[in-house]
């Protein structure tokens, strides 16, 4: 594959709120086509992060551009190219959903702006809630319909703020498969998730923390990149052995995944000396893959704000 | 695409405050509910006794008498004596401006006929729009007549004290004779309904959008500022229009006022007046974090127009610094213009010194809205 200009690509970009960094020094490039995930706890500067890309925000310094457009200076032209889903709910509630739609269709300048909304809510299936008030909706189609309204004007970026947030799994996953769809046409999202089953669906992601890019790549490269190594224990009342094994030596992070204890470390041999002192009558353990989760949350143990 | 100004993105916010307006049964009901609630509260007018009030004298003869007469009338605080007229047309005029709130007429034949005893008249004429402004000064004016005239007959006509009274006096109060304060009210409430109610709703207008977040999606859209503005603006001022035209079917009906000006003049000059109150409006919301505080701003901006702008108290009877503030004030331009269109019949010629003023107070407003409307969320 020839070498093709990467959609966004950003060279330390910061922003601070007075004496809040609320995203420090970032770098990512994103390639065409690409779904790229954003992950991190609340507050790490996912958002600011995304607001700065699509000019509603206006970075400290760093620079960058998006869809080859300067960051700074031609933000106008990056907002005719890209949809924005914003976090919070930002179309009118008292407003119908055809309504919302041909608001936004009439602010892009679109032409057929009746045969465009109709077969927009045809594709997301919002068809029969045309004329409902978008605030009576439940929130999985919200999102739908946020989602039709950022592709109107065929956008050839999304950025995504935490769509599914709130969305029962089914409408996740009818919006995870309306992405693909868009992807396969080229279309290159950004989304940010707190759902590792999303994570896992990204092509690339990164992962934030206080502002600071602590990991970026593709799943398998973040996993080989943590260094971490894991151990999966199971048993009767697996749970009670947590708050033991948090004190051995060698025993970074130990973790439920329902009726198994993810108990992860840096140090292989430390970890399975740790492990070997259990009861083996009572317990099964064996090394496991490491998951993403597992990388995450040691990601954000060994960065805590205070540091 | 994304040029200076666009007319798609202009009718697409347009439609949507219609839309919304429709939809929003409290504003709507704000928007025809307060012309009436204000009609009924303040059909009961706010008397006051103001001072000092511009008077010109006409004077065809030029006696001791006459003097006398004159400095009494300045000496019993209720007139101000501005000019000295040549003839009854520039007096008119200039009680038509505004101007003046009174003339004198001192009748060519004055001195010898009260000499001779033959009770000769003055005439007082005064622009009796606002009849509480008015209606003390004409009341003491035959007193202070009578009384200065009764020094100065001394000697050969100290006859003079004894008998009837030496004058009589003309009063002519032009324009609302029966001194209805109603009349003076009625048009009055058209400006202060459309103060209170327009900076009020588009004081909301943009606060509404960022409380809400849906600043946030239109921000992300090529939508310009300035067509934001316009864009809410323009349906509102049909609101405007709207109002205006319930108080007048009120006025005309219910309270009977006389409309002998041009109503086409009233509603074209009308034009400035709303887009200079939103254009207020549409300042504070983006200065206002919250609605609460777009509605506290609008507040205190309606407090000075209502009380320093002529409609509460007649605007001759406030200390000096006030009606320096009340000038400022786009109402109390307006008041001017509307009475002076419905009572007393002006045409343009005479309501331009008042309309100026309003139209600089709306590029003002405006151009502090527009510089402060954020294009970001910072
Ligand atoms: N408009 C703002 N003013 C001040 N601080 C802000 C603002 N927006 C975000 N922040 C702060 O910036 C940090 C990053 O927030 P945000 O980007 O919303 O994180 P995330 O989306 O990852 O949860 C937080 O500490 C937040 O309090
Ligand atoms: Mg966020």
């Amino acid at each position: 594959m020839t070498e093709v200009a990467p959609v966004i690509d950003v060279r330390d970009l910061t922003k601070t709120f007075g004496t809040n960094i609320a995203v420090n020094r970032l770098s990512i490039q994103v390639q065409p086509g690409e779904i790229y995930g954003f992950l991190g706890p609340n507050g790490s500067g996912k958002t600011t992060f995304i607001r700065m890309l699509c000019g509603l925000l206006r970075p400290d310094s760093g620079s960058g551009s998006c869809l080859g457009y300067d960051l700074f200076r031609e933000s106008e032209q990056i907002k005719v190219q890209t949809g924005y889903l914003a976090q919070r709910f930002s179309l009118y509630e008292d407003l119908s959903v055809r309504e919302n739609l041909q608001f936004m269709a009439r602010i892009y300048g679109l032409p057929k702006i009746r045969v465009l909304v109709d077969e927009t809510m045809e594709r997301l299936g919002l068809t029969r809630f045309a004329g409902q008030l978008a605030g009576n909706l439940s929130g999985g189609w919200k999102q739908r319909l946020a989602l039709a309204a950022c592709l109107l004007h065929k956008p050839r970026l999304l950025l995504l703020d935490e769509p599914t947030a709130g969305v029962d799994p089914k409408a996740r996953r009818d919006f995870w498969d309306e992405i693909y769809l868009l992807a396969a046409e080229g279309v290159t999202s950004l989304i940010s998730t707190h759902y590792m089953d999303e994570a896992e669906r990204c092509h690339r992601l990164a992962y934030l923390a206080y502002g600071n890019l602590l990991a970026a790549g593709t799943a398998t490269e973040v996993v080989a990149a943590s260094g971490l190594h894991t151990w999966t224990v199971t048993g009767e009342n697996v749970h009670l052995l947590s708050a033991t094994l948090k004190k051995t030596t060698g025993v970074e992070q130990v973790a439920p995944f329902g009726n198994i204890l993810h108990v992860s470390g840096h140090d292989p041999e430390a970890l399975g000396a740790a492990l070997d002192n259990l009861d083996r009558g009572k317990y099964r353990y064996e090394q496991s893959e490491v998951s993403l989760e597992d990388v995450f949350i040691s990601l954000m143990q060994n960065n805590r704000r205070d540091h | 695409m994304t040029g200076f100004f666009s007319f798609h993105r202009f009718l697409a916010i347009i439609v949507k405050e219609f839309v919304q307006m429709r939809r929003d049964r409290v504003t709507f009901a704000m928007m025809i509910g307060i012309p009436i609630v204000q009609m009924v509260v303040f059909g009961y007018a706010i008397n006051s006794d103001p001072k000092h009030l511009p008077t010109a004298i006409l004077a065809a003869d030029q006696s001791v008498f006459s003097r006398t007469i004159i400095s009494a009338m300045e000496n019993s605080g209720y007139f101000k004596i501005v000019r000295t007229v040549a003839t009854e047309d520039e007096a008119s005029f200039l009680i038509e401006e505004g101007e003046i709130q009174f003339v004198l007429t001192i009748p060519e034949s004055f001195s010898r006929r009260l000499v001779r005893g033959e009770q000769p008249s003055l005439l007082l004429t005064a622009d009796a729009t606002d009849p509480s402004a008015t209606s003390n000064a004409l009341t003491a004016f035959r007193a202070v007549a009578e009384a200065a005239l009764v020094r100065d007959f001394q000697g050969p006509l100290a006859h003079l004290k004894r008998g009837p009274p030496p004058l009589s006096v003309i009063l002519h109060p032009s324009y609302n004779p029966e001194a209805i304060t109603q009349y003076n009210i009625v048009p009055g409430l058209m400006g202060v309904v459309l103060t209170m109610t327009l900076v009020i709703i588009t004081g909301l207008a943009i606060t509404r959008e960022r409380e809400r977040g849906t600043m946030e999606n239109l921000l992300s859209t090529p939508v310009k500022p300035f067509e934001v503005m316009l864009g809410k603006i323009i349906p509102y001022i049909l609101v405007g229009y709207v109002q205006m035209g319930v108080i007048m079917l009120a006025g005309r009906f219910l309270f009977k006022v006389p409309m002998i000006g041009n109503l086409w003049l009233l509603l074209a000059v009308s034009f400035l007046f709303i887009a200079a109150n939103l254009g207020v409006g549409l300042t504070f919301s983006t200065l206002a974090r919250n609605q609460l505080q777009a509605v506290q701003m609008a507040f205190f901006f309606f407090l000075p127009s209502i009380l320093l702008s002529g409609f509460m108290f007649p605007f001759r009877g406030m200390p000096g610094w006030a009606q320096m503030v009340g000038e400022t004030l786009p109402l109390t331009h307006f008041l001017r213009i509307v009475r002076g269109i419905l009572l007393k019949g002006n045409g343009l010629a005479q309501i331009l010194p008042n309309l100026w003023p309003i139209g600089v107070f709306l590029v003002i407003a405006l151009t502090i809205g527009l510089t402060r409307y954020r294009r970001t969320l910072d």
